[in-house]
């Protein structure tokens, strides 16, 4: 029997005229989902987020959710590792499964021809996964392959020491593959135990996108969900930030540098965020109009790529920036970014930089919702950040109200020169 | 075919981790390429600019791609590189657009935009609200013929490119060993030279070089036009015709004949060792046949051929031998594109486990390709690559700017729209007999060049663990 607890639609008229109908279906065993029906096309995307993810981890079993993971396509019910991508293939349905350091996040597309056996296999993988021990070590090597190449990549030494620096023994402070020591020392029960605290029903959020009817979703969320443990590990405690004013320079042989900079951040939920949003998006967002892309590359040439992020973690926030630049130029663009930072934060943006930042903003938003799988993406973010179902529509009007006033007053607020920390992997000079 | 990606960085953020992201050589096979034929339509300006409209009404999105045929393989001897620089230059200005105001203006309408390089095309795009697609083509097609670059311009960007072969390249062992056994695997074609340059040449490309590159070669005969997305064709051609259609043609585009390779008798052996190098692999390419027009067969049978051996971590011929059955790799893959000009090259890779030495790790994939060359593919997994082409013809089409990049690099290469419309017909009437005859004339060693990235001889097992001095 099919019952629809909850659906209501809500039309969302984007700037661009686009129509999207977001409808909340909750199945009969009460999991929630945001669907996007589109019948265009005869395949459904589906995206799904469990809450937690690495930072669930112990501290001697850094890694373990990660490597779970890794093994969900490994072999499921009487499904051996080949028998289960066999089984999959045959089908056409594409399943991936990642960890992060706040969620798991499943992302499955399928055909509508072969809809139920497709839910039934990934059914499978998520509720009965075998964690057979030849994959657990199979797979455990190539996740310490990965550990021992990482060790001596340049990128990720910048960005694991800059995390280590920041939250030390926090999960947040160690890479979410874990380390060479944990990896090795997991066994087969640690990975059972992360699968049940891992993937429970009191974290899920989902999203549908593509053909199929709220009438079809509902009992599908149950199928695919129902029979997961209905609650999880604790979620991990606030991050405290540690990382001080200053540089940690990494010494690597190589001729050119990679740096990581930032401090704290800002909530996603905090009053100020829309006007941080937008000073971050002048400073150092991916375009060429942006402050550091053109003081750094476009007039002095001392790097390919610059950029800075407004980063919300669950437990932390931060503003981060990340460039390379050849060992001789780096402290000369150290030293550009810092009296940009200082510039900002003494001085604000323009009137002219705010206004071609909204419409910037505001003209590229509804752009992103072409297609089935990017929508459900989209839907899925929408949900853990807590926010509201017609947040698609409220968004632009947000970045409108802005005022020249605030993004003064906010960006004297989250630009902090005096707190900046680099961490510079390389040999440079001059520093 | 590898390209170089746009004149941004793709600075990512995030605590994610993953193993297919880790492990990313040649990770992905374009196996599923066709689209729905009705929704395309194709017309040609009195001026020679060919264009494409693929129409998708579900977002008020379009994309406009600018294909030119020419790239990297065309170059002039001795300023390699200069395909990739000029297409940074693209973004300086021109009389009517002030410099480093194309983004900017494509920016406060609030679309994106970007280019990209290979060693046949180079390709420029925006993606923006439809209803603005007028003010992007006339954009487009004003820098088609009216770019203007200064002294500085051209000093301040060619640091930016030395920077970007720094980063892409010379930080990093395995795209130097990549390099070196692409210039190794081509004795004469210009598929030797890398995308992005020698760094020696790099470092005397002149404003005059970019200048008389682009003069030659960004012409609308020269140039393919893909709109894609939520416009209708009437609405593309009258656009085109007011934006493109005054420009005129360039006299200087010539047949691509390019210099061939001779008959290659010897296998070629590289070793690269550097200290930074953790997990030490064997690679190896064979030059091998590319997609023509109106013949792809052979093409597909070795895109199926990649994709038995090495398309699925799960399944594929080299994981089982390899990760599986011996356990002697942590991963093993094959990867081929048959999306050139002129030769191809189709490649396998084996990163041996902990303990297992290059050697070893080589002989083994000789022999799982010896065993697959005597036993030929299993007909089960040739029936799911059939299924999945089939599926993939439906996945395609949920995005449409890839679906533009799929005409836009075909037709620049030479194929026509039949045959990239008639790709998954292709692949689907492979049979076994077509791929064992694809695989015995490709795993020819006189045609191979093999790679081992090692670590020095005298170097420690791991190098030491970064250890961070903190300052204030």
């Amino acid at each position: 029997m099919i019952r629809i607890l909850a659906a209501f639609f809500i039309a969302l008229a984007l700037p661009a005229q686009a129509e999207l109908n977001i409808k909340e279906v909750t199945s009969p065993g009460g999991i929630t989902a945001w669907l996007v029906e589109d019948h265009n096309i005869p395949f459904t995307a589906l995206e799904i987020r469990f809450r937690g993810g690495t930072s669930l981890d112990a501290p001697d079993q850094r890694g373990a959710v990660n490597l779970m993971t890794a093994l969900i396509e490994e072999g499921a019910d009487d499904m051996d590792s080949r028998a289960f991508a066999e089984a999959r293939d045959s089908l056409a349905a594409e399943f991936s499964f990642d960890s992060g350091g706040d969620s798991i996040s499943v992302s499955a597309r399928f055909l509508t021809e072969n809809r139920d056996q497709a839910i039934a296999l990934l059914r499978e993988a998520l509720v009965n996964p075998r964690f057979d021990q030849d994959a657990v070590d199979r797979v455990r090597e190539q996740v310490l392959s990965i550990l021992r190449s990482n060790a001596k990549d340049p990128d990720t030494i910048t960005g694991t020491t800059f995390d280590q620096l920041a939250f030390g023994d926090h999960p947040y402070g160690f890479p979410g593959e874990g380390t060479v020591e944990t990896v090795t020392t997991l066994t087969r029960a640690d990975i059972l135990a992360a699968h049940k605290g891992a993937l429970a029903r009191d974290r899920i959020y989902f999203s549908a996108a593509g053909d199929i009817t709220e009438a079809e979703l509902g009992p599908l969320l149950d199928r695919l969900l129902g029979d997961l443990p209905a609650t999880g590990a604790p979620l991990p405690p606030r991050a405290d930030w540690l990382l001080p004013p200053g540089q940690t320079v990494v010494d690597f042989p190589t001729p050119q540098a990679t740096v990581r900079f930032g401090h704290v951040g800002i909530p996603r939920d905090d009053d100020d965020f829309f006007a941080a949003f937008i000073l971050n998006e002048v400073m150092g967002g991916g375009r060429f109009t942006a402050r550091l892309m053109s003081e750094v590359r476009e007039k002095r040439g001392l790097t390919y790529g610059i950029g800075s992020y407004l980063v919300s973690m669950d437990q932390s926030e931060m503003l981060l920036g990340q460039f390379a630049a050849s060992n001789d130029k780096v402290a000369e663009a150290i030293d550009v970014l810092r009296a940009e930072w200082t510039r900002i934060a003494t001085q604000g943006i323009t009137a002219e930089e705010l206004e071609t930042t909204k419409t910037y903003l505001t003209g590229s938003y509804p752009l992103r919702f072409d297609g089935n799988g990017p929508i459900a993406r989209i839907l899925v973010g929408m949900q853990m950040q807590g926010l509201p179902i017609d947040y698609a529509v409220t968004r632009n009007d947000k970045i409108e109200a802005v005022t020249l006033e605030d993004a003064k007053r906010v960006a004297a607020r989250i630009f902090l020169p005096e707190a900046l920390h680099f961490v510079v992997v390389g040999q440079p000079t001059g520093l | 075919m590898p390209l170089i990606n746009g004149r941004k960085t793709g600075l990512g953020f995030g605590r994610r981790s993953g193993l297919c992201a880790a492990l990313a050589f040649a990770c992905v096979l374009a196996l599923a390429e066709k689209v729905t034929a009705e929704t395309v339509t194709t017309f040609t300006l009195d001026n020679g600019l060919d264009v494409v409209v693929i129409e998708d009404h579900r977002a008020p999105v379009a994309v406009q791609m600018i294909w030119y045929r020419v790239g990297a393989a065309d170059e002039p001897a001795g300023q390699s590189g200069i395909a990739h620089f000029l297409e940074h230059l693209m973004f300086k200005g021109t009389e009517k657009i002030a410099p480093n105001q194309f983004s900017a203006t494509v920016e406060a309408q609030g679309g994106d935009d970007n280019a990209f390089t290979s060693w046949d095309y180079t390709a420029y795009f925006q993606r923006i609200a439809a209803d603005r697609l007028d003010l992007v083509m006339e954009m487009e097609a004003d820098r088609m013929r009216n770019l203007v670059l200064t002294e500085d311009d051209v000093l301040t960007e060619r640091q930016v490119i030395l920077e970007e072969r720094a980063q892409r390249t010379e930080t990093s062992p395995g795209a130097l060993l990549s390099e070196q056994m692409r210039a190794a695997q081509y004795l004469n074609h210009p598929y030797a030279i890398p995308i992005i340059g020698w760094r020696h040449e790099m470092e005397d490309l002149s404003r005059e070089d970019a200048l008389a590159y682009y003069q030659r070669f960004y012409a609308p005969n020269n140039a393919i036009l893909v709109v894609a997305g939520d416009v209708t064709p009437d609405e593309v051609r009258a656009l085109a015709e007011k934006h493109y259609g005054p420009l005129e043609p360039s006299t200087g585009i010539a047949q691509r004949d390019r210099p061939q390779e001779p008959p290659q008798l010897a296998e070629r052996r590289i070793t690269l060792a550097d200290e930074r190098v953790s997990e030490p692999y064997v690679i190896r390419t064979h030059l091998a046949p590319e997609r023509d027009p109106g013949n792809q067969s052979e093409a597909a049978a070795l895109t199926v051929l990649a994709e038995l051996l090495g398309g699925n971590g799960q399944t594929s011929v080299l994981a089982r031998a390899l990760q599986f059955d011996s356990q002697t790799a942590v991963y093993a893959s094959a990867f081929y594109s048959g999306a050139s000009i002129d030769d191809a090259t189709f490649g396998l890779i084996v990163v041996p486990s902990p303990g297992v030495s290059l050697e070893t790790a080589e002989a083994e994939l000789d022999r799982v390709i010896a065993d697959f060359l005597r036993d030929g593919p299993d007909p089960a997994a040739l029936e799911r690559i059939r299924t999945q082409v089939r599926a993939g013809d439906i996945y395609a089409r949920d995005n449409v700017q890839s679906l533009a990049r799929r005409y836009g690099e075909a037709l620049s290469i030479g194929l026509t729209i039949d045959d990239i419309e008639s790709w998954d017909d292709a692949l689907f009437a492979v049979t076994e007999a077509d791929i064992l005859a694809a695989a015995e004339k490709v795993f020819d060693r006189r045609n191979a060049v093999t790679g081992w990235l090692t670590r020095p001889e005298a170097a420690p097992d791991t190098f030491a663990a970064p250890e961070g001095e903190t300052s204030e």
